[in-house]
């Protein structure tokens, strides 16, 4: 089977803060880090290779230090990489990075599946997925909790995807797009071999014209959402403490519950 | 502090210490509290590579030496000594294949040890301890066959590992030169496993009995000639030691990071506790000898690797310091946590009750001081003799 | 559209260097410069001094012949899922403040009954789709029709809610009609100027609000995060015009088949729909701590949650985990009982209404963003609400 993991690398997004005061993203300190569903993303993909046979390419869209993260999944097994980086790919939106990740598709040649994972944590939209399968005109399934039968010769895939109240069970044919969900895997840890791999191994960078795409498309040009301002969240919390005995704080808790209205029983 | 690795050598700790924390070290207390064998642990380990190390190329291995085993083990002990003890037993149960085996051997049994297949080493029985020579376990030539009858006593890695380097009697008449190293599986005809020890310490670790009832063995499990028992097991130990010293050391690094760590956010009268002189004493003492156990290890791992030939007295020495620095900063770790560090929800309690079998195990440091003992009797009476 | 420093004007005071919260700003040699992490959010425009800053707009052109504010009404097993009502409050306030219409878009099969209670909650029209084959949701199907329903009808506006549903077919949408789409909105407004959707959303796991906007392409698109937006009345009776929309497309063949739904069963209340959850954290101890919490979780009416540290610890599944790597959740009320309030849970639950957190170290972060807070230990206190619950 041939494989292709999309994969991005973002901020450690626990440190990323905006100045009240100033308005202004406090980069201090903040580490880039691969997305934390990509890894299940890869993982999929490297079972799927373990059965099947085949290769596990991964492909990501980002600045020249984004090569980083691509070495990093190569540490877990992953056969091949490339980046898509280019000045004019700066600024996307959700819609421009699927078109210039299709791109970056196309100029890796044949397929049978594209695995992401759900979302990205800087971003958090889950849009990249379902949209580069459009983009690629794929059938996808979002969200997808477990593989329940894969059948490379037959391309058929059926899956499970985790809704908000149980799951759908779903076939898709191949080729398609997949986005994954924690539940799938666990992850397995690097191997030496695949860190000395990954090392060594030679990263192709594919710019604007590489892909051949159109200057229209891609980057800030390409985008058709934009950000007109960046502000920090209301701080929350009345941090009201309610101490005593447990029964005294259970008693003071329902009563101050009560009159926020957000506690009905026993409010007779 | 920088102690100039190379660049391998920097991935091999770096991978280590990344498995060490992220698989290792959810699963340590309650594989500790359910005396657990860490199965999924080893298969981590084995996806990683880690049982490559120092076992040769041609024989699906990387070609590295003890110092990078050492390495991998000091950041697994750091999170764990029991599962950091699992996986350099493998090691150890390797040993006499990679010395001595035959090019067959090798062949036949190095590539599944590098690949993750768990080995053992078997000498200890309920006669012989410190007094290695004191083994009863028999083997007889019958045919082309070897029949095994004895049992092993307090062996690492019982009734989990696949293959296991057995130490019995060939010649009893011939004292120390009647011992002999043969390979046994798990499977073969009369082979079986006694009871699973309870211990104080290392509890994920499977310590047992190896019960030999005419147990069979084609002749060709013999590991180099007859004979050649004790000087195979002594062979292995001078390499094997500084492994147990880096056990000593991770333990040691780990117990004096908590202790620190802990006496930093606990506040008594007002103040954090590392702000006082008792505790900074007890820290810095901690640091400094965990240090110097570092070096030592460090120092002695490279030079058995260099191909050096007598090791015997600084292997020793590789094993004997680190192990006693660690039962005390383990120790001294419970007691600068006070009465947080007796209960079982910190970590320090376990790692002082790991610590004790390094002093014990692998032969015990009265042993260890005995060896660099004679050792020193030797080069000085040689010096004393020039004049 | 671009960000033009005019040179000659430009002091190098470093005001809009500052300002910049993308840090796109540099002063090179005499004059600031901007580079490619610019976002044209306009903050170095508003603070220049002198005015050397300026933002070129192109036309709006595309806005040309688009009118109406759509929602997707969401229906799973003919049941109409709570968002839908959120979105026709909020869409029929945005209407209002356009001037047009509010319409309902629904799909599936005997669902027409539904389309009644689209109108009492404020549709003005109902665009219907009823037919066998859109029974279950797939993305081919409920999407390729979307996409030709807005192509032929061109509304300005179009919302869905934020659940799995709509994030699953809402980017294919948005992909197939060249548009831009805004993901898990928190807040909604019109622009008075332009008549542009303002588009409010957190990033960065929470961390940073964004307010974004879709300016040149149409319809813009968002969707909605469950719980935070206020249904409208309910006014019985009232009708409206209800479009019955053909089901097929010529060159609409669904790639994908829906096989079938496994409910999950272990819970009585989902918790993309409770209005109060009790969540768990490694500080239950055990497993077992979730029978305590499910205990009060039915006596409330309410879902359990739990954190990642709970989920890791196979106390209970993942389909149970709030936060960055699980799900986000809005509810009334959030109960967290023994979770210390790492930045990658509170992503997922910050935006509930009210906030308790019981917990018995009295530094854990959660007590920083709670209501109110019960220092304490949870197996003494969690019975004691439940037993003054049950008086």
């Amino acid at each position: 089977m041939r494989i292709i993991v999309c994969i991005k690398q973002v901020p450690d997004t626990k440190n990323v803060r905006l100045d009240p005061a100033t308005n202004t993203l406090n980069r201090e300190g903040v580490e880039s880090i691969l997305n934390p569903f990509d890894l299940y993303a890869v993982e999929t993909a490297l079972r799927l290779k373990d059965s099947f046979g085949g290769t596990v390419t991964a492909l990501t869209m980002g600045p020249p230090q984004a090569e980083s993260a691509l070495r990093e999944v190569v540490e877990y097994g992953v056969d091949e990489a490339a980046l898509l980086s280019d000045r004019a790919f700066a600024g996307a939106d959700t819609w421009a990075t699927s078109y210039t990740l299709a791109q970056g598709v196309k100029k890796l040649g044949g397929f049978d599946l594209i695995v992401c994972g759900k979302q990205a944590v800087d971003g958090d939209t889950a849009q990249v997925g379902p949209g580069l399968a459009e983009q690629l005109g794929l059938p996808y399934v979002c969200f997808v909790r477990r593989l329940v039968e894969v059948d490379p010769q037959a391309r058929r895939l059926v899956v499970e995807r985790l809704m908000d109240d149980g799951w759908d069970v779903v076939e898709t044919p191949l080729p398609a797009l997949i986005t994954v969900v924690k539940e799938i895997n666990e992850p397995r840890v690097p191997s030496l071999r695949g860190k000395m791999k990954a090392k060594k191994i030679a990263v192709p960078v594919y710019g604007l014209k590489d892909l051949e795409a159109d200057p229209n498309c891609v980057g800030l040009a390409g985008s058709p959402t934009q950000v007109v301002q960046v502000f920090a969240p209301q701080p929350r919390g009345t941090r009201v403490r309610l101490d005593g005995r447990p029964e005294e704080q259970a008693e003071r808790l329902i009563e101050a519950l009560k009159q926020d209205k957000v506690l009905t029983i026993g409010a007779e | 502090m920088d102690y100039f690795l190379t660049e391998d050598q920097l991935m091999i700790q770096d991978l280590a210490r990344q498995i060490a924390e992220e698989k290792v070290m959810p699963v340590r207390a309650e594989l500790d509290e359910k005396e657990e064998f860490p199965r999924e642990l080893m298969k981590h380990f084995a996806e990683a590579d880690l049982f490559r190390l120092n076992i040769p190329e041609a024989y699906d291995g990387m070609g590295l030496g003890g110092f990078e085993h050492a390495l991998a083990v000091e950041q697994v002990s750091r999170v764990c000594c029991g599962v950091a003890c699992t996986y350099a037993a493998s090691g150890l149960g390797a040993y006499p294949l990679l010395l001595f085996g035959s090019e067959d051997q090798k062949k036949k049994y190095l590539p599944q040890i590098a690949g993750g297949t768990l080995a053992a080493f078997a000498l200890t029985e309920s006669t012989a301890g410190s007094d290695a020579g004191g083994i009863q376990t028999r083997a007889v030539l019958e045919g082309d066959e070897y029949v095994l009858n004895g049992t092993k006593q307090w062996i690492t890695n019982a009734g989990e590992a696949d293959i296991y380097s057995v130490i019995a009697l060939t010649d009893p008449s011939r004292g120390p030169r009647g011992a002999s190293f043969f390979i046994v599986e798990k499977g073969d005809p009369g082979f079986s496993f006694g009871k699973r020890e309870k211990k104080m310490g290392i509890r994920c670790s499977a310590t047992g009995e190896l019960i030999f009832n005419n147990c069979r063995l084609p002749a060709d499990r013999l590991i180099s000639k007859e004979g050649m028992g004790f000087i195979i097991a002594m062979r292995t130990f001078d390499k094997s030691r500084p492994g147990v010293g880096a056990q000593a050391v991770g333990l040691a690094q780990g117990a004096l990071e908590a202790a620190a760590d802990y006496a930093r956010t606990r506040i008594q009268f007002g103040h954090p506790i590392i702000s006082f002189q008792a505790i900074q004493h007890m820290l810095a003492d901690m640091a400094a000898s965990v240090e110097a156990a570092r070096a030592l290890v460090y120092a002695v791992a490279r030079y058995i690797d260099s191909g050096a030939k007598d090791v015997s007295k600084v292997s020793a020495m590789a094993k004997l310091f680190p192990s006693d620095v660690a039962m005390k900063v383990t120790t001294d770790a419970v007691q600068i946590f006070g009465g947080s560090g007796y209960m079982r929800d910190y970590p320090v309690e376990k790692m002082m009750r790991d610590a004790k079998i390094l002093q014990i195990y692998e032969g015990t440091n009265q042993i260890q001081r005995n060896v660099i003992g004679q050792e020193l009797h030797k080069e000085f009476g040689r010096r004393g003799r020039k004049k | 559209m671009s960000l033009f420093i005019d040179a000659d004007l430009c002091t190098a005071c470093g005001a809009c260097v500052e300002v910049c919260p993308f840090g796109a700003v540099e002063i090179v040699g005499e004059a600031a410069q901007v580079n490619e992490k610019c976002n044209l959010c306009g903050a170095c425009v508003e603070v220049c001094p002198v005015e050397a800053i300026t933002i070129e707009k192109k036309e709006v052109k595309a806005a040309d012949g688009y009118q109406g504010v759509w929602v997707f009404a969401e229906q799973r097993r003919g049941r109409l899922a709570g968002v839908s009502f959120e979105l026709l409050g909020e869409g029929r306030r945005l209407a209002d403040k356009l001037g047009v219409s509010l319409s309902a878009v629904l799909f599936g099969r005997q669902v027409r009954e539904a389309a009644g209670h689209l109108f009492a909650y404020g549709a003005d029209r109902v665009y219907l789709a009823d037919d066998p084959s859109l029974d279950a949701f797939t993305d081919d199907l409920y999407g390729g029709l979307l996409t030709a329903l807005i192509q032929e009808r061109r509304p300005e506006i179009v919302l869905c809610g934020a659940t799995s549903l709509g994030r699953s077919f809402f980017p294919k949408v948005a992909n197939a009609l060249n548009t831009g789409l805004t993901a898990d909105c928190t807040g909604l407004d019109i622009r008075e100027a332009d008549r542009l959707l303002l588009q409010t959303r957190p990033a960065f796991g929470g961390n940073i609000m964004a307010t974004i906007l879709c300016p040149n392409r149409r319809p813009q698109m968002a969707t909605v995060r469950p719980k935070v937006m206020r249904p409208g009345p309910c006014r019985e009776g009232r009708t409206g015009e209800l479009v019955e929309v053909e089901p097929s497309r010529p060159g609409l063949a669904p790639k994908t088949r829906f096989i079938e739904f496994v409910e999950d069963l272990s819970e009585k209340v989902h918790l993309a729909e409770a209005d109060i959850i009790v969540a768990g954290g490694r500080g239950l101890g055990s497993a077992q701590g979730f029978d305590l919490l499910r205990e009060l979780a039915e006596l409330l009416g309410g879902a359990v949650g739990a954190s990642r540290g709970a989920v890791d610890a196979e106390w209970i599944s993942y389909a149970h985990q709030v936060g960055q790597t699980g799900k986000t959740v809005s509810p009334k009320l959030y109960i967290a009982c023994g979770i210390s309030g790492a930045v990658q849970h509170l992503v997922g639950m910050q935006s509930s209404d009210v906030i308790v957190a019981v917990n018995n170290d009295p530094n854990a972060p959660i007590f920083e963003v709670a209501d109110y807070g019960l220092v304490g230990d949870l197996y003494e206190i969690i019975p004691a609400i439940i037993s003054r619950l049950q008086r």
